[in-house]
């Protein structure tokens, strides 16, 4: 008879494992509340790249030239293909897709909430591709070493892709930066309305994030929010000084002794606000994804009776 | 004709090695999934090339038709905006 293990041994083996860098693939034994949280954390950034589609998809149709609308059709584009690549990872855990696309829109499972802010000008198409779009690569390229097989497989892909979003939405606003006054004061004012909420798609301080030292054991976080923050400020500064603009923070500076940029408090009120359901979007971005459900059913239905009949032809024949 | 002609089609997937996925590495014949992951580890992993093998059907598999190669993988060649190098961008900024 083969040895039977205790679920105890077993999280042991398993943390050892992690411990020495082994990735998790999907028939490999893991304790539950791994699977959980890989769960929810996979449906959540994957329900993040679906509702994403929405703020800049908002631009499309008033793009202003032809190749500003091709680039952004091919950048929503992706968004919807990093969803698709998300939820496949998430079902190699033994949920289906419809169950999480119901938790979204039953409200039962979140998004990032930087997508519950609006996009009031073209401006906000550059600043989502520079700054949202740069924090969500800093993001992304630590889950790349994720301790999650498939998981980590699909952040490579998607941040190879990605490279390009960034990049477009800093010449963007390169361009409108270096184009009339008002086209300059439209790029200042879309910077200053996106900057804070970019800083906040890291998470809560480390000293207030209740899962990270979970997380961070499992390896299924690399990088804590804190340090990940830094990174994107560090890297981030620079890039806004070639653009001639400014960033809306009086406290942001270089500190030598940190070998840092230091920057001012973040309004984790504000955080607490649109993560709880309040921001200025919420309502809609459901309310959107709910009827694009709705209306694409008989698609759905279409296919599956096409599929059927086939079926049925072929057993005939 | 011999029975083994019988026996079905099986394609072949080996992961080398922990974190990468699974790639097709060629076919055998067996008579069912047991045989077929038998067959597999000793046709195709005998120099330790994979710790983990999928088999799966080859009538199991659909494919693209050659023919349509042109209309099906020709468009993405115009939309060079796709590309982060499409971008000017300053070279010493991290972007």
């Amino acid at each position: 008879m083969p040895p039977t293990y205790s679920d105890e041994s077993r999280e042991l083996a398993f943390q050892e494992a992690i411990d020495s860098d082994r990735t998790v693939e999907p028939r490999d034994w893991m304790p539950e509340r791994y699977r959980s949280t890989m769960i929810r954390q996979i449906a959540q950034h994957a329900h993040s790249e679906i509702i994403g589609m929405q703020p800049e998809g908002n631009w499309i149709t008033r793009a202003p030239s032809l190749r500003r609308k091709a680039i952004l059709l091919a950048k929503v584009q992706d968004e919807a293909g990093h969803g698709l690549y998300l939820y496949a990872a998430a079902e190699t855990l033994g949920v289906e897709r419809r169950e999480l696309t119901d938790l979204l829109l039953a409200g039962r499972q979140k998004y990032s909430s930087i997508f519950n802010y609006p996009t009031l000008t073209w401006a906000d198409v550059g600043a989502i591709g520079w700054l949202v779009d740069g924090a969500a690569i800093t993001n992304q390229l630590a889950l790349t070493k994720t301790s999650y097989g498939p998981y980590a497989r699909a952040m490579v892909r998607i941040c190879r892709e990605e490279s390009f979003h960034q990049r477009q939405g800093f010449e963007l606003l390169a361009e409108l930066s270096r184009g009339t006054e008002a086209q300059h004061e439209m790029a200042q004012d879309a910077v200053n309305r996106w900057w804070w909420p970019a800083l906040m798609m890291f998470g809560p301080p480390d000293a207030e994030s209740p899962n990270t030292a979970q997380s961070m054991a499992w390896k299924i976080k690399r990088v804590s929010n804190d340090d990940l923050r830094q990174r994107f400020v560090d890297m981030t500064v620079p890039q806004a000084r070639a653009l001639g603009l400014d960033l809306p923070d009086p406290e942001l500076g270089w500190n030598e002794t940190r070998g840092h940029y230091d920057f001012g408090p973040i309004d984790w009120e504000e955080f607490r606000e649109v993560v709880g359901g309040h921001g200025p979007c919420n309502l809609q971005r459901i309310s959107v994804r709910r009827a694009a459900d709705e209306e694409g059913a008989w698609v759905r239905e279409a296919a599956r009776a096409w599929e059927g009949r086939q079926q049925g032809r072929m057993s005939a024949a | 004709m011999s029975e083994s002609d019988d026996w079905p089609l099986w394609e072949v997937f080996l992961r080398g090695r922990r974190g990468l996925a699974h790639q097709h590495v060629g076919s055998l014949h067996a008579p069912d999934p047991e045989l077929a992951l038998q067959n597999a580890r000793d046709l195709y992993t005998r120099r330790g090339e994979g710790i983990s093998i999928w088999v799966v059907r080859s009538t199991e598999v659909h494919a693209s038709d050659p023919d349509d190669q042109g209309p099906l993988f020709d468009p993405p060649a115009d939309k060079a905006y796709r590309h982060p190098t499409f971008y000017r961008v300053p070279e010493d900024l991290q972007l």
